[in-house]
């Protein structure tokens, strides 16, 4: 970043920075007294961003899904909404529809469900992501899990039949009953469980991974939309990348090891990072502001430790895939990150600082 | 006569051991995948209960304050001994089924509890109220989880089906995380309705300290909550 025609807090057009040693960001120079400028960010802004971010992704699973994804997806918008509305009734506070945040959660609820999903299946999802993963906890803010993600696990458990019938795509004229099939991941999975080697287990090519012509979720499949979005997202500044890079390089680096060691029963990283819900989840889900550390060096610790469960689960767990597991068990060390890399207060000695935690 | 009958009452409801005491969670927690499991558990711990009231009512004049916690606990384990006896000879299949949980009623933290608060310091009489009343109302709180867990997780009640086999189970209800989920919604729904009744008679409703309320926001009015900043969702976001 440049200060090149920058405005100061005063609306002052600001001198053309002098090269410096050490590179100063536009944030090192306010120190004005409050009122600041606001940025016209608030949570419905976000909401909408996330939103607009997720198209690409969501139209990638409808051209592939075709109906039966857009019924999921209008299920689980509507669920969430109508949830939100009964909590807030409940507990007797105003709705809060309108900041987008329910219908974020049916959104992205709806990606991480199977196109072909039961309309009961999605029902209980977003009664289960409003109620149990947010309204509970005292609404939006006080979750420490992400509700779509509490969701999904909470389908994946109660009913793993129906949440591992994968619906094969077949471009958009897939009718409401289309043929199943499994996912990349789990063919590998089950592959390499029977003894056989990766090559046999007749997994899609690298370019269908990314494209999304594979078995799937609705809404994780193409891996090149969601990036596209998470790309879009960064640059308009809603989320920052120390999640998504540690995330994706966590994984590459072991699923890398792994495949180094033994290409014949571990499939390359690439095969891991563009297959199953890893762009998903580190763009959309571990990225969510709410359920994630605060600070920069929190959330590159927070990203690794999803990278470093994924590839652990996805390589030697019992499931195919672990994005889900990993998000929601860095959600619940978030509070513990977040107190390990309290930042020094300027002017704090550093061993007061430390005397001071440890009391 | 009246004392010991508002004794036995006050087990069942108002000091109900799983829902306003929150005692003996782990047997609640562990148990209650099914109505069958969590009534025999129950039955089990309310005659161990009233058994060691009884004896030990009986015996708080003879036993040394300075010895009265080894005291007790010889007494329930004997009673726990005798009910995991007859529970393997003549109900092998429920026996099978709660395992090591039968043993570990003499750590049970209600009947240490009891002996401790009440029958260490009452007669025979109410001390047998009191273990009746504690025990029923310990069964009657694991059989409604298990109701609700077995109803949901397996699709029928007391081993019958109810659904028919269209209706496929939420296997999540009949594992750990179900039974959390469960005794937190009836904990919520049993505060409710005490916050009603306390409305509604004009007094001032305090959940148990048990429940940890002071941490919570959830429940109380809007207004009283202090001013909260309204940029705190976004401050995260523009502050970086």
């Amino acid at each position: 970043m440049t200060l090149e025609s920058g405005t100061g807090p005063d609306g002052a057009p600001t001198e053309p920075a002098t090269p410096v040693a050490e590179p100063i960001t536009p944030r090192d120079l306010i120190v004005s007294a409050s009122p600041h400028v606001h940025a016209g960010q608030d949570v419905p802004w976000i909401m909408r961003q996330v939103l607009l971010a997720l198209l690409p992704g969501l139209l990638a699973g409808l051209w592939f899904f075709g109906l039966g994804a857009l019924r999921v997806l209008v299920l689980a918008v509507a669920g969430c909404l109508a949830c939100e509305w009964a909590c807030a009734r409940l507990v007797k506070r105003p709705a809060t529809l309108r900041d987008y945040s329910a219908v974020l959660t049916g959104v992205l609820l709806a990606m991480n469900l199977p196109s072909g999903s039961p309309w009961w299946l999605v029902l209980i999802g977003s009664a289960v992501a409003i109620g149990l993963g947010k309204a509970v906890y005292g609404g939006l803010g006080y979750n420490p899990f992400n509700p779509a993600l509490v969701a999904r696990v909470f389908l994946l458990i109660s009913f793993p039949v129906q949440m591992t019938t994968w619906v094969v795509p077949q471009g958009p004229g897939t009718a409401l009953d289309a043929a199943t099939g499994a996912t990349p991941l789990g063919a590998i999975k089950e592959a390499v469980g029977l003894g056989r080697t990766v090559a046999d287990a007749g997994a899609p090519g690298l370019r269908d991974l990314l494209v999304g012509n594979v078995g799937g979720s609705f809404g994780e499949v193409s891996a090149l939309a969601l990036l596209l979005g998470g790309l879009w997202l960064l640059w308009r500044g809603v989320i920052r990348w120390q999640v998504p890079v540690a995330f994706m390089a966590a994984t590459a680096l072991v699923t890398g090891i792994a495949h180094l060691a033994d290409p014949a029963h571990y499939a390359s990283p690439l095969v891991h990072l563009l297959g199953g819900g890893l762009m998903l989840g580190a763009w959309f889900m571990a990225t969510d502001m709410v359920t994630s550390p605060v600070t920069r060096r929190g959330l590159l610790i927070f990203g690794a430790g999803c990278g470093l469960l994924t590839a652990v689960i996805r390589l030697w767990g019992g499931y195919p895939e672990g994005v889900s597991f990993a998000i929601l068990l860095m959600n619940a060390a978030t509070p513990l990150i977040d107190r390990w890399t309290r930042p020094r207060v300027f002017g704090e000695a550093r061993k007061l600082y430390r005397e001071a935690d440890a009391a | 006569m009246a004392n010991m009958g508002q004794t036995f009452a006050r087990g069942i409801w108002k000091d109900n051991p799983v829902f306003r005491l929150l005692l003996g969670m782990c047997p609640t927690l562990a148990v209650t995948t099914s109505v069958v499991n969590a009534l025999g558990m129950g039955l089990a711990t309310t005659f161990v209960l009233v058994c060691s009231n009884v004896m030990i009512s009986a015996l708080r004049n003879f036993i040394p304050r300075q010895v009265r916690i080894p005291g007790y606990v010889v007494v329930i384990a004997s009673f726990v001994t005798v009910v995991d006896l007859v529970m393997h000879a003549y109900f092998f299949e429920l026996h099978r089924s709660l395992g090591l949980f039968i043993p570990l009623i003499v750590v049970n933290c209600i009947i240490l509890g009891r002996a401790e608060a009440f029958a260490g310091r009452n007669g025979v009489a109410v001390s047998l109220a009191d273990g009746l009343g504690m025990g029923l109302g310990f069964t009657l709180g694991l059989a409604v989880l298990g109701g609700v867990r077995e109803v949901l997780g397996s699709g029928s009640l007391l081993g019958y089906p109810l659904f028919g086999p269209g209706y496929p189970p939420m296997l999540v209800m009949i594992l750990p995380p179900g039974a959390f989920l469960t005794l937190g919604l009836l904990l919520a729904g049993m505060n409710r309705l005490e916050e009603r009744r306390a409305i509604r008679a004009g007094e001032k409703y305090e959940p148990p300290r048990e429940m940890d309320c002071g941490n919570c926001v959830l429940c109380k009015p809007l207004a009283s909550l202090a001013p909260a900043p309204p940029a705190a969702q976004k401050s995260r976001n523009s502050s970086e």
